[in-house]
């Protein structure tokens, strides 16, 4: 990959054009990728980058969080449902380390994000200086790249380069780690980003003999399936997908990333698979004979024991990174493309699939006799009735961030998705304090839209000094927290697999969540009947503004069904009787 | 199984680290890796010698390597018509009557004694890791003091037989 740009002088008036510092070319860089909001938090090593933000203030919003982690879950927030870099300033030492698991869970999650560390000066690197953390050398393992810019003239080809590595492909973080004296010392005006890419080309096009095997393969299936991953949002194929299964009547699973690539209420859908996912798509995974895999990169959440996932399948896996594919499960087709590109070949070359009514029939009758489930004990206030209510008062439209545990599932399981972007969640590294922030930055990119963070009890309390945020900006995002006093998902697994002993999962002392916002100014409710649900629900989002609702849900209740860990996709427990 | 990999890589800082670290966190065994410039400027070259359960490992290994944006093309030479070549330093112990007698034995191998002092030698050695290895269990009986191996350099022949000549053999077992 190459683009070449002519080096200029500025000499220009306009908002970021005075080059004066490192810090300028790299606002001047930030406006060149048309960047609107930062997430960030300033400190010693990058305050020559907050001065230079200070003078081109209109530029860009920037949203100063709490805390570093919650500037970088915003900006995750922010990628996941705009679709564009989230861009994120940090200091250096405990700035940069604040965003590890940001990072980390960016790069599990495929997400595109920019990252900015300060760093200590050049000459002091490597002296144990003040702040200094090697920043390189802990984010390799969790970067798609990372840069430290060693030279003032490369910092344009560097930012240039970061976003379109962090945007293209396979999406992930990019890290670009700043010496303070790179930011600080006067540039002589040249600004040039060209850059030269040879050991980058991701693979957007499939290979057409492959789409051809795929489709021969669909005239012999007799139990064909898809499987959808979030590399069909990341593709933005949801309507191809769509187009696709329902003229060759294919059925369709999602991956909890998934959720949203195909509308769940298709009759085609049998919702989501995996650990918590539907008797129906778990089934379907285990017996059909070809798995078409669409940008999932079988986790092991999602296929249980694979000695028992797919046994009897032809298994092809379009993925837009090749390393994925045959990493877990032995692939016959594979095919390396982007999902749109892939879909678009499809739906030319597949002419006619073997009859498979039969198998639609199986399907339709598990979804029908084994739905997911719950009792409904009428007193307690239950944690699937929250989404239910939620789902009905939001016309299923909102956008909805969770955070990790019980309430997650839930949320998946229950708060049933018809579009892409809408669903933002931590999959793969399983982030607790993930959930609200993210919403921050999912109302930042979407400002017309319900925005909705249902979070645990537990995880809230990670990151909720970004409630301030929430008032600065008078961000109308609604807190649903799912209150069971507990860290609900550990008790449940003691509960089920360590006879009870509840260890340190019992969170026996909590704030009083109303007077929290209250103190926030931020309005706050409490529920603990299904009547006040659906009467205080409907208040809560006709309501303009920030809203944090504590939700006094069953403590016992559990996330079902399950597969427990180390069995069999077709050994579920808790499925309706 | 071991393999043979060689990687060209863009001479740029971290890219070792980054090479390494990958390999580390999907739990690779590296026999040994060795890096140096290439004829191009910028442009580095790794051979990297790995220990890999089973086919579909490696092909993991070549894609996680091919992943990484510095690096430019990795490629499997093992079963390729190559040539492989190792360097060591041995520092035997040896009085002044033994010199003569390690000599003997290490001319078979066209290695060449580089230093000496009042109780030691020090042998360098160069060729395939099998002849490397041979010397050094011919040498350990006097005493070995010190070891140090550069790891498996290697490239491809100017000539490769066509596929009906390959005559497989491993350099490596
Ligand atoms: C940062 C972090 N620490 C620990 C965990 C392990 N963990 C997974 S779910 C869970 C409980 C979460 O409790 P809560 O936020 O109240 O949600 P609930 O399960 O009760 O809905 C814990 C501790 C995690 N996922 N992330
Ligand atoms: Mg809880």
């Amino acid at each position: 990959m190459r683009v070449e740009t002519k080096p200029v002088l500025q000499t220009g008036k306009e908002v970021g054009s005075e080059l004066k510092t490192g810090a300028d070319l790299l606002v001047k860089s930030l406006i060149e990728e048309n960047v609107e909001t930062i997430f960030g938090y300033p400190g010693g090593a990058v305050l020559p980058i907050y001065d230079a933000l200070y003078r081109a203030k209109d530029a860009f919003d920037h949203i100063l969080t709490r805390h570093e982690q919650g500037a970088i879950h915003a900006a995750e927030g922010y990628a996941r449902v705009s679709g564009k870099p989230g861009v994120v300033i940090a200091t250096s030492g405990p700035g940069a380390t604040n965003l590890v698991t940001g990072i980390a869970d960016a790069m599990m999650d495929s997400l595109p994000l920019v990252v900015f560390t300060g760093q200590v000066a050049r000459g002091v690197i490597g002296t144990d200086a003040f702040q200094e953390a090697d920043v390189i050398g802990i984010t390799t393992p969790i970067t798609k790249h990372n840069y430290q810019v060693q030279s003032i003239s490369d910092l344009p080809r560097i930012v240039k380069e970061a976003f379109h590595i962090a945007s293209t492909g396979r999406p992930g973080p990019v890290v670009v780690d700043i010496p303070k004296d790179i930011s600080a010392s006067p540039c002589n005006g040249t600004y040039d980003n060209s850059f030269h890419l040879p050991g980058y080309h991701p693979t957007i096009k499939p290979n057409p003999l492959q789409i051809k095997k795929l489709a021969d393969a669909l005239t012999k299936a007799k139990k064909p399936l898809i499987l959808a991953g979030a590399g069909i949002i990341h593709g933005k194929a949801a309507n191809l997908l769509r187009e696709f299964a329902v003229k060759n009547n294919l059925p369709v699973t999602t991956t909890l990333l998934g959720l949203g690539s195909f509308p769940a209420s298709n009759p085609l859908s049998l919702g989501m698979a995996g650990m918590h996912g539907t008797y129906s798509a778990n089934m379907a995974l285990y017996e059909c004979d070809l798995l078409i895999n669409i940008g999932a990169r079988f986790d092991d959440r999602l296929t249980g024991n694979l000695a028992h996932f797919a046994p009897n399948a032809v298994v092809s896996h379009i993925d837009i990174d090749p390393a994925e594919i045959g990493k877990n499960v032995a692939t016959q087709i594979p095919i390396v493309s982007d999902a749109n590109a892939a879909l678009q070949q499809l739906l030319v070359v597949v002419k006619e699939t073997a009859d498979h009514q039969e198998w639609l029939n199986l399907l339709n009758e598990n979804k029908e006799n084994y739905p997911l489930w719950y009792k409904n004990p009428k007193q307690e206030l239950l944690p699937q009735w929250v989404m239910k209510v939620l789902h009905e008062v939001t016309n299923g439209d909102a956008i909805i961030t969770t955070d990790v545990g019980q309430h997650q599932m839930w949320a998946a399981q229950y708060y049933t998705f018809s579009e892409p972007n809408k669903w933002v969640t931590s999959g793969g590294l399983g982030t607790m304090g993930f959930g609200f922030p993210a919403a921050i930055g999912a109302q930042l990119a979407a400002p017309d839209k319900t925005v909705v963070a249902v979070v645990g009890d537990g995880g809230f309390q990670m990151t909720l000094q970004e409630l301030s945020v929430l008032q600065e900006k008078r961000l109308p995002v609604k807190v649903i927290i799912v209150n069971n006093g507990a860290l609900g998902m550990v008790r449940q697994w003691q509960e089920t697999f360590y006879e009870g002993r509840y260890s340190e999962s019992l969170l026996s002392i909590q704030p009083d969540f109303v007077k929290l916002a209250d103190s926030y100014d931020i309005r706050g409710y409490k529920i603990e009947s299904q009547e006040q649900l659906e009467t205080i629900f409907p208040e809560v989002f006709a309501y303009v503004g920030p809203v944090v609702v504590d939700c006094r849900v069953l403590q016992q209740e559990n996330v079902y069904p399950m597969i427990a860990p180390g069995k069999g996709i077709n050994e579920m427990i808790g499925v309706k009787p | 199984m071991k393999r043979i990999i060689t990687a060209v890589v863009q001479n740029r800082s971290g890219v070792l680290n980054r090479v390494t670290g990958l390999l580390q966190k999907r739990q690779f065994n590296i026999e040994s890796i060795s890096v140096g410039h290439t004829e191009t400027e910028g442009i580095s070259k790794m051979t990297l010698v790995v220990d890999v359960e089973d086919n579909q490992k490696l092909e993991q290994l070549t894609k996680q390597l091919n992943k990484q944006i510095d690096v430019l093309k990795v490629s499997d030479i093992t079963d390729k018509a190559i040539v492989a070549r190792e360097l060591a330093l041995i520092k035997v112990v040896s009085t002044g009557q033994l010199r003569q007698e390690i000599q003997g034995i290490i001319e078979p191998f066209r290695a060449s004694i580089i230093d000496v002092s009042k109780d030691s030698l020090t042998v360098q050695v160069t060729g395939k890791p099998e002849k490397l290895e041979a010397l050094i269990d011919l040498l350990r009986p006097y005493g070995i003091k010190e070891l140090s191996r550069t790891g498996v350099t290697a490239f491809l022949r100017g000539h490769q037989p066509s596929v009906t000549e390959i005559n497989t053999y491993s350099l490596l077992k």
